[in-house]
């Protein structure tokens, strides 16, 4: 990990305005092994590459060791509350469509106490990153079981395995109307992790990705602990992630049309092998503040007080 | 023909109601602005069923309004007993009988229709109805209003209205001309062919009273010199909001808070602003807090039920320090509770409902012309403390109507655009004053003022922070800012005499109510004032002062509170009204309430009669001064 940020902060440092530092603040403070590191150093990458200014970035979070992103990252950034990172993103975008946004939430966080909101702001297509770090376990609590725990799961409300099936997010997604990027990568897969980001970085509209990473700590056997042994597909498409050659050790590319829908949600229905890469993208659809700012610019002041007069004229007797 | 002879009156309470669906919502809605238009003070409440369809010819079905119009142009409130109905139908009648909201001697129009009709159940229901009316003191009058309706349109059901409203017209003394003026601006949208069957059935309602009305009323208006506004609360919170310079509304519907966002849905987007209708509450204030922290102040519209979904949403906004304004127009709870009616219950919810201690500004709308001010003044206080501010409206204010002077729109403020201007780096995103707990607001944009919001306990620099000082002194910032907002408020006038053998006290929508009671027991040599609290946290200075002159303090408030005479009750266990509670608290005072869940607002009568209980006077000798139950009596 450390070569690869190394190089790329020699090679970047040369041509960008900002330096990665830049885009950093305090030393984080997950544990040794953590894909949220990963996570935190590709974003500062792809700010960096992007030349963003770093007040000009927003991240936004909920609950969770993911959600501490904010913190190391040197954005405005809000930490907010378990399940609702989307909403304020919403606002955010809403308030000040300029700004970007980056969501960085958890699995917990997302699909389950947030759920209601992550389909509505798929349904709003409001143009941010929205990143789900996926460990498919509730960490900073200590250990219970989440929405996409693998079958027979022990944790600390699971003391003899879960009950349910893990749920799929990627059909979930796939299946909302007006949702506009889909993509999966995993920490474990560093450069692919870096160019998904990217991609949902250039996409404008609601870039949805989930990220596979393992908890070291309550989860290390995670999606094969870790990618060690988990089989997985790369999706292959010219306008798709890269798929460089070392990845194709850990699994085969399979040629992918992810504009179209059909093939999007055949592919997204399949968790063995995972795939990986970009599975969905329509960046035709609708963006929600896009819609919502078109029509009106704020009038200046003496047609706006023109107007409100014109208004109490229609409640007066 | 000499026509009906005319009795001045300087008020008269009048109901419309009919099956849902008949449009006596409407004919209330053309009468209330024939009067407005003739120069009367008025004061409307509706009388809305809870279902959408209920069935017809049931007192469940009765729908209308309530309009209390007054020569002079200042009316506070829905009034005492209704002095006349217009009913439809017998068992809409008997609905407003079952309330017990009728004069005794109340002046009952009723279509004759049902007397002959075909089922023989309505024929004995409408007699029956009708001699129990009578039994009790009331005047009946028969109209045809369903035969005579029927030789204009064929759907009497869409036409019994503009007849009624003609009847009005000529019962009331009113001209015509100013009638079908009224009518035309309420159907404007729809054919002229629908509008001339209106105004012909207005004709022909007034030409029936003309000729057929033996006694008609006169309720002259007093010219007030100004020009006035006619408009419910909610539509003043929205006026208000658009014109306290709100660029965003992000609500969920609930009722009777939604009407607020339907007219801010109409035209706002005009004045460069919207209106977000959320995936759910949560989402709602999620998205205002969002906003208001990336510089653009929102506000949520809400009812109790999503007060309650909003509340960890609430611990936020204070923890981050982000301004917002939360409007919650209350209804009767707990739980779905009385979705379409009044209640104040909320209030101890609104002041402390929220993980763990969080500090917000709430503040009461006291009449529907103070809807329209109060969004400016909340939003002021939100941005320059950085507050959570709760404005309470309930469904008295919200759906009433009222006339009042109309607001002054060159007194708009100017909203200067965004100050994104660079700080030294490392600026202090809670450089808290350690006197006033008040800090620089930073938002996204700012070079230099990089950093995360965060939602745990923080410092000054804004980082997470777990230890006991800072802990201590974040949570002491937060605190002071009440205090410090608390020294800049005026101490509330007293109504009456500054001193008095009893003060009520109250907040909210009952104020013309309460004013009017003690007004009316002034009259009549009774030593009583009364306190109307604007800004229930913090508190107003001075109340302790206040209350030290009166012999007994006294709340009244649409809650519940334990009478002291019910089983089991004492001193210690005894819950209080919510208002009583906290002053209470923040007094040492033994303050009484008078707290009562009726689902409707309080009539003066009904607090002038316990403003003579509280000082052991005999009750008022008059009919009106039978007070209704309140509480259901067992067999």
């Amino acid at each position: 990990m450390s070569t690869i940020a190394e190089e790329c902060l020699d090679e970047c440092n040369a041509v960008q305005a900002h330096s990665l530092e830049d885009y950093g603040s305090e030393n984080p403070r997950w544990c040794k092994g953590c894909g949220d590191h990963g996570v935190l150093a590709s974003l500062q990458r792809v700010l960096q590459k992007n030349n963003v200014e770093p007040e000009n970035a927003v991240a936004v979070s909920g609950i969770g060791c993911s959600s501490r992103l904010p913190h190391y990252l040197r954005t405005y950034g809000f930490h907010g509350i378990h399940g609702r990172a989307l909403p304020i993103a919403t606002g955010v975008r809403l308030a000040r469509p300029e700004l970007p946004v980056i969501v960085t939430m958890g699995d917990g966080d997302c699909f389950s106490i947030g759920g209601n909101h992550w389909l509505h702001a798929i349904r709003y297509n409001i143009n941010a990153v929205v990143l789900v770090l996926d460990n498919a376990i509730y960490a900073l609590t200590k250990n219970q079981v989440s929405p996409t725990s693998p079958d027979g799961t022990h944790s600390n409300t699971t003391p003899r395995g879960t009950y349910l099936q893990p749920m799929n997010p990627l059909s979930v997604v796939v299946g909302m109307t007006n949702v506009s990027f889909v993509a999966q990568t995993a920490t474990w897969l560093p450069t692919h992790l870096d160019q998904t980001i990217e991609k949902a970085w250039e996409h404008r509209g609601l870039s949805f990705v989930r990220i596979l990473q393992r908890c070291p700590v309550f989860m290390p056997q995670a999606f094969g602990e870790g990618g060690r042994n988990f089989p997985v597909v790369f999706l292959e498409n010219n306008e798709g992630v890269p798929i460089d050659p070392w990845l194709l050790k850990r699994g085969p590319a399979q040629a992918h049309d992810q504009r179209n829908i059909n093939a999007a949600q055949k592919v997204a229905v399949t968790v063995d092998p995972a795939p990986m890469g970009l599975i969905y993208h329509n960046p035709e659809l609708p963006v929600y503040e896009d819609v919502r700012h078109e029509r009106h610019e704020r009038p200046d002041h003496a047609t706006f007080v023109d107007l409100l007069d014109k208004t109490l004229d229609r409640f007066t007797v | 023909m000499s026509g009906p002879s005319i009795v001045k009156l300087p008020e008269h309470i009048v109901e419309i109601v009919s099956d849902a669906g008949e449009g006596a919502q409407k004919a209330a809605l053309a009468f209330a602005q024939l009067c407005a238009k003739s120069g009367n003070g008025l004061w409307t409440v509706e009388i809305i069923p809870s279902e959408i369809q209920p069935p017809p010819h049931t007192t469940g079905s009765a729908s209308g309004n309530r309009i209390r119009l007054a020569s002079r142009s200042r009316v506070t409130n829905s009034g005492n007993r209704a002095n006349m109905v217009l009913a439809f139908n017998e068992m809409a009648l008997l609905s407003r009988l079952e309330t017990g909201g009728l004069a005794d001697d109340v002046l009952v129009v009723i279509d004759d229709h049902w007397a002959t009709h075909p089922n023989t159940a309505y024929q004995q229901s409408y007699r029956e109805v009708l001699s129990q009316a009578k039994s009790q003191g009331a005047t009946i009058i028969e109209i045809p209003l369903e035969s005579e309706t029927a030789k204009y349109v064929d759907d009497t059901g869409r036409g019994k209205n503009m007849f009624a409203v003609g009847l009005l017209c000529a019962l009331y003394s009113k001209e015509l001309p100013v009638l079908k003026k009224v009518i035309q601006g309420i159907f404007k949208k729809k054919s002229g062919e629908v509008i001339a069957t209106a105004v012909t059935l207005a004709e022909a309602g007034y030409q029936y009273g003309i000729e057929n009305l033996e006694t008609c009323y006169e309720i002259e208006a007093i010219p007030a010199g100004t020009t006035k506004v006619a408009m419910n609360g909610n539509t003043a919170l929205a006026l208000g909001a658009v014109a306290a310079g709100f660029e965003l509304c992000s609500m969920y519907p609930i009722t009777p808070a939604t009407s607020a966002s339907h007219m801010l849905s109409e035209i706002f987007e005009e004045f460069g602003g919207f209106v977000h209708q959320a995936e759910d509450e949560i989402a709602a204030i999620g998205v205002a807090v969002g906003a208001s922290w990336s510089g653009k102040t929102a506000l949520t519209i809400t009812s109790g039920p999503g007060m309650a979904l909003k509340t960890e949403f609430q611990g936020l906004a204070v923890m981050t320090e982000t301004p917002l304004v939360i409007v919650d127009v209350q209804r009767g709870g707990p739980s779905t509770g009385l979705p379409t009616k009044v209640e104040q219950s909320d209030l101890l919810h609104a002041i402390y409902g929220a993980p763990g201690d969080a500090p917000k500004v709430v503040m009461a709308a006291s009449s529907i012309e103070e809807c329209y001010y109060i969004l400016s003044l909340a939003r002021k206080i939100a941005e320059e403390f950085r507050m959570l501010v709760i404005v309470l409206s309930d469904a008295n204010l919200a759906t009433g109507q009222q006339i009042f002077d109309r607001p002054d729109v060159s007194m708009t403020p100017r909203r200067p655009p965004l100050d994104l201007s660079p700080v030294e780096p490392g600026a202090l995103p809670y450089d808290w004053d350690s006197e006033t707990g008040l800090s620089q607001r930073l938002i996204p944009g700012q070079a230099g003022g990089m950093g995360v919001t965060t939602s745990l306990n923080h410092d000054r620099n804004g980082k997470a922070c777990y230890d006991s000082v800072r802990n201590q002194t974040g949570h002491t910032m937060r605190s002071r800012k009440l205090a410090a907002l608390q020294k800049g408020l005026k101490r509330p006038p007293v109504y009456g005499a500054d001193e008095g053998d009893l003060l009520i006290v109250g907040w909210g929508s009952t104020r013309g109510a309460i004013e009017e009671a003690v007004d009316s027991a002034r009259a009549d040599g009774i030593s009583v004032s009364s306190l109307h609290i604007q800004f229930l946290s913090p508190l107003p200075p001075g109340l302790k002062a206040i209350f030290s002159r009166f012999k007994k303090i006294m709340t009244v408030e649409i809650n519940y509170s334990d009478d002291k005479n019910d089983p089991f009750i004492t001193d210690e266990n005894r819950r209080y009204g919510q208002l009583a509670w906290i002053l209470r608290a923040a007094t040492l005072i033994d303050i009484d309430c008078y707290a009562q869940v009726p689902g409707r607002p309080f009539m003066p009568v009904e607090i002038t009669d316990e403003i003579r209980q509280t000082l052991d006077l005999e009750p008022e000798n008059v009919s009106n001064a039978v007070s209704m139950n309140t509480t259901e009596k067992g067999n």
